[in-house]
């Protein structure tokens, strides 16, 4: 750029050593989730001639779908301000049995169910949120508190049983398993909402605000910037999409089930983790957060390939996802 | 009198940066020795050393005669050195027993006899604490109580008080003293840091002065007079890298503040900045000019008092207030506060007036806002690779000219610059005190804190003198110098040669 004084013209020179470093460190940042995703690709390939299929392909993605993909946009944005949200697997349970509930007790229309299951999860959100951000209780004990109660309110609605969509809900079952241009709805959405995430984080004043905030919150806040609005709007987001999440849920299985998302935001947060966001804030995008959830479909659909029994496949994620976060960390800490 | 402890040629040196050169000192026993010195002249440097804290470069230290190696604070203490720290170290939680017999608890506590000692000790100093309290529930002075009876646990020959008094109420510190005087007369040797020069004349019996890493001399306290002294620990130069003031056109009112107080650091500070004028802030460190810039600016609650701002009441409730109200603030710690380090140029510039460079539905103006930043980064003279590169990459000058370029953006009609120029060279110094002149030039009110005084009397075109807490007087140009800045921070008047100056 002309305007600015050229680099050889500054007489800082350490700074620009700085500089370099921080490319290096940005080359590992942005491609390494790529780089697992990819070996994975190959390795599981290798493995099994029914990874490489297209029925195998779309239901890795379906399972990504209405699992972690969507929350792990709500978990991006959350981490991204430097805090964690627990809630979201409750919340997903909770929108999953108010979709039941609100179809076919209610008798509401698709549109009114769609609507109001959102609104149960946003609400759980500025709940979680407004403790958060205006009373600074931390995230991680403000949200495991929001996941007991989540928990318990779907429930108390579902009184513990199933609730079967049936004719009422025969929208959402329709969805969960139609097609557009040969592409389960469910994964057309998911990524739609990773699009409009994308445009949100880096072309908004939202997406700017939130990502300073997780690097600096004071130097944010001594701009003049209301942080605790945008705080506040992390958690709602992140709610109303673990609402979505559990709307899918429904759909695909046809039954609004308190069961739904347990232990999901483990996976979430892996999903968010693997894809590089750093739990300390300000820093994971958009691309590599879907990159890391699908990297998470990819582990379970190669190990149900492979025939591991259930059981043991909790230990290999467990240990994958520890190589994963080497390959992640590792790497980045290589520029110290 | 024996001859406790004795530093002979004492260096240090961090990177570059020489801390200590070649420093003499020594205690004796029964005898209170002042430490004194400006802010960074080396006095806490010096007694980190002595407390076994710090490992110098060179010199010797000689206890008892003998000479030593002290390679931790737990040696130093084990040979009778105890440090009464500004910052009290003590465990908030655990009550005041355990606080003092911390380090040597035994395996198994015997209550009763741990309460019972620890009563002993306080009473020894003339105090009534509870030994099973809270530490942190005690008031300050009760809490630094607690710290002495610590070091008096166990066998002390030397005790070095860092600035005591700082937190104490005028009664509490005179309770101090007389605990210090009772030491001084059981033999033990004090070493007393503090910025309050009458209460040091009232209870040493010799004064170090220091200045830059240097000892400039030792004397008896009954030899000299707090103007000597204020004129061993002042006298350096500055090269002139002011640029020339000019003719500056100041104007009307344009902050005015009556009565602020906030929290023990300010206290009825009363000032008002006018258009085009640049007005400092003096005083040592903590005599709370932070605080006042943090108060006006909403980042900490104001107690009491009004702001006006173009005339206006100003309710600032926090520093989005103030940013609205058009007040800018450059905060002290450039990296905590000013800059968000990890994130490009370009997010830090316009932070603080988003709305410029946002359409209606939140979406971000690219193309404006490289220009915009563009433009500025030009106008400052910005040493950086593009906009788009990190903060962190630029050296610190650069780093503070993103923070004044944020402000010029947010185009605010007040700015506060809380030390402008630390952490920068010599070279980008000179460039940053030209953009205060173009503030200035602007037709904003400037308001800059500095420790630097030459900065000062070099910018500003008149100096605000505070003291714990409170405004102590105002420097017209014609009464700038080092003493007169000194004197009216630590006693509220002018040496004696101005006396009568107008104020």
């Amino acid at each position: 750029m002309t305007f600015l004084t050229s680099k050889a013209e500054s007489n800082a020179k350490p700074a620009s050593e700085t500089a370099g470093g921080f490319r290096f460190a940005d080359y590992l940042q942005r491609f390494g989730t790529l780089g697992i995703f990819l070996v994975l690709v190959v390795v599981a390939s290798l493995w099994s001639d029914a990874f490489l299929t297209k029925i195998n392909i779309l239901n890795v993605l379906r399972q990504v779908a209405s699992g972690a993909g969507i929350m792990a946009v709500g978990m991006l944005f959350v981490i991204l301000t430097r805090g964690i949200d627990l809630s979201v697997g409750s919340i997903a349970a909770l929108g999953s049995v108010l979709t039941g509930y609100f179809c076919t007790i209610s008798g509401f229309g698709i549109a009114m169910t769609t609507f109001l299951v959102i609104l149960s999860g946003a609400a759980c959100g500025l709940v979680t949120g407004a403790f958060v951000a205006y009373l600074r209780l931390p995230s991680f004990v403000m949200s495991l508190a929001m996941m007991a109660v989540a928990r318990g309110l779907s429930l108390i609605i579902s009184d513990g049983r199933p609730i079967t969509l049936g004719d009422q809900g025969a929208a959402f079952t329709n969805f969960g398993s139609g097609h557009w241009f040969g592409m389960p709805q469910p994964v057309i959405l998911m990524f739609a909402v990773f699009i409009v995430g994308g445009i949100v984080l880096n072309f908004t004043r939202f997406g700017r605000v939130i990502t300073a905030i997780g690097s600096n919150e004071e130097a944010v806040r001594l701009s003049g910037i209301a942080v605790p609005r945008y705080v506040l709007a992390v958690y709602v987001i992140s709610g109303a999409l673990a609402a979505v999440a559990g709307i899918i849920s429904s759909s695909r299985t046809g039954v609004g089930s308190s069961q739904v998302g347990v232990a999901a935001e483990l996976n979430v947060i892996a999903a968010v983790v693997i894809g590089g966001a750093s739990l300390m804030g300000g820093r994971g995008g958009v691309i590599n957060t879907l990159l890391g959830a699908l990297v998470m479909g990819i582990i379970a659909n190669i190990m149900n390939l492979a025939g591991v029994p259930g059981y043991h496949q909790q230990v290999y994620m467990g240990a994958i996802i520890v190589v994963a976060m080497l390959l992640q960390y590792g790497s980045g800490s290589l520029k110290t | 009198m024996t001859e406790l402890a004795k530093l002979v040629a004492i260096s240090k040196s961090f990177g570059g940066v020489r801390a200590l050169v070649e420093a003499d000192f020594d205690v004796k026993a029964g005898e209170v020795h002042a430490l004194l010195g400006e802010n960074g002249a080396g006095k806490s440097t010096l007694m980190r050393v002595l407390s076994g804290e710090m490992i110098p470069n060179d010199g010797e230290i000689h206890l008892g005669g003998e000479r030593v190696e002290l390679r931790d604070p737990r040696d130093a203490r084990a040979r009778g050195i105890a440090v009464i720290h500004q910052e009290l170290a003590l465990a908030p939680d655990l009550s005041v027993a355990e606080n003092i017999f911390l380090g040597e608890l035994p395996g198994v506590i015997g209550w009763k006899d741990l309460n019972r000692r620890a009563r002993q000790l306080i009473e020894r100093l003339g105090f009534d604490i509870d030994p099973k309290r809270i530490v942190g529930s005690l008031a300050v002075a009760h809490q630094q109580i607690v710290e002495i009876a610590k070091a008096l646990s166990r066998d002390v020959r030397i005790i070095v008080f860092d600035e005591p008094t700082a937190v104490l109420s005028t009664q509490d510190a005179e309770r101090l003293h007389e605990i210090i005087k009772g030491l001084r007369a059981n033999g033990v040797g004090v070493v007393y840091i503090s910025h309050r020069l009458e209460e040091v004349f009232r209870i040493s019996d010799r004064v170090t002065v220091m200045k830059d890493g240097q000892v400039v001399g030792t004397v008896a306290t009954r030899d000299v007079t707090i103007d000597k002294v204020i004129r061993m620990m002042v006298g350096r130069s500055l090269a002139a890298m002011f640029p020339d003031k000019g003719e500056r056109k100041i104007g009307a009112v344009r902050l005015e503040a009556s009565k602020l107080n906030a929290g023990r650091m300010v206290r009825d500070v009363s000032f008002s900045l006018r258009a085009g004028e640049v007005v400092g802030l003096g005083g040592l460190v903590g005599s709370g000019r932070t605080e006042v810039a943090r108060a006006i600016f909403g980042a900490d609650p104001l107690d009491s008092g009004t702001i006006l701002l173009d005339g206006k009441p100003l309710h600032a409730r926090s520093p989005r207030d103030a940013v609205k109200a058009g007040i800018g603030l450059v905060p002290e710690d450039r990296k905590q506060h000013g800059v968000v380090l990890d994130k490009p140029i370009r997010i830090n510039v316009t932070m603080a007036r988003l709305a410029e460079v946002v359409n209606g539905l939140g979406f971000l103006k690219s193309a404006k806002e490289s220009g915009l930043v563009g433009d500025l980064a030009r106008s400052l003279k910005l040493k950086a690779e593009s906009i788009d590169a990190p903060v962190s990459s630029l050296s610190g000058g650069n780093q503070q000219k993103v923070v004044l370029a944020k402000w010029f953006h947010a185009g605010g009609d007040v700015i506060i610059l809380d030390e402008p120029t630390r952490g920068v060279d010599v070279g980008a110094k000179s460039e940053i005190y030209g953009l205060v002149n173009k503030l200035a030039e602007a037709n904003k009110a400037v308001l800059v804190i500095s420790s630097e005084h030459q900065e000062l009397f070099g910018l500003c075109d008149r100096v605000l003198v505070m003291g714990e807490g409170e405004l102590r007087g105002e420097l017209r140009p014609e009464s700038y110098s080092e003493e007169n800045l000194l004197s009216m921070a630590m006693t509220g008047r002018l040496t004696e040669t101005h006396e009568g100056m107008p104020s």
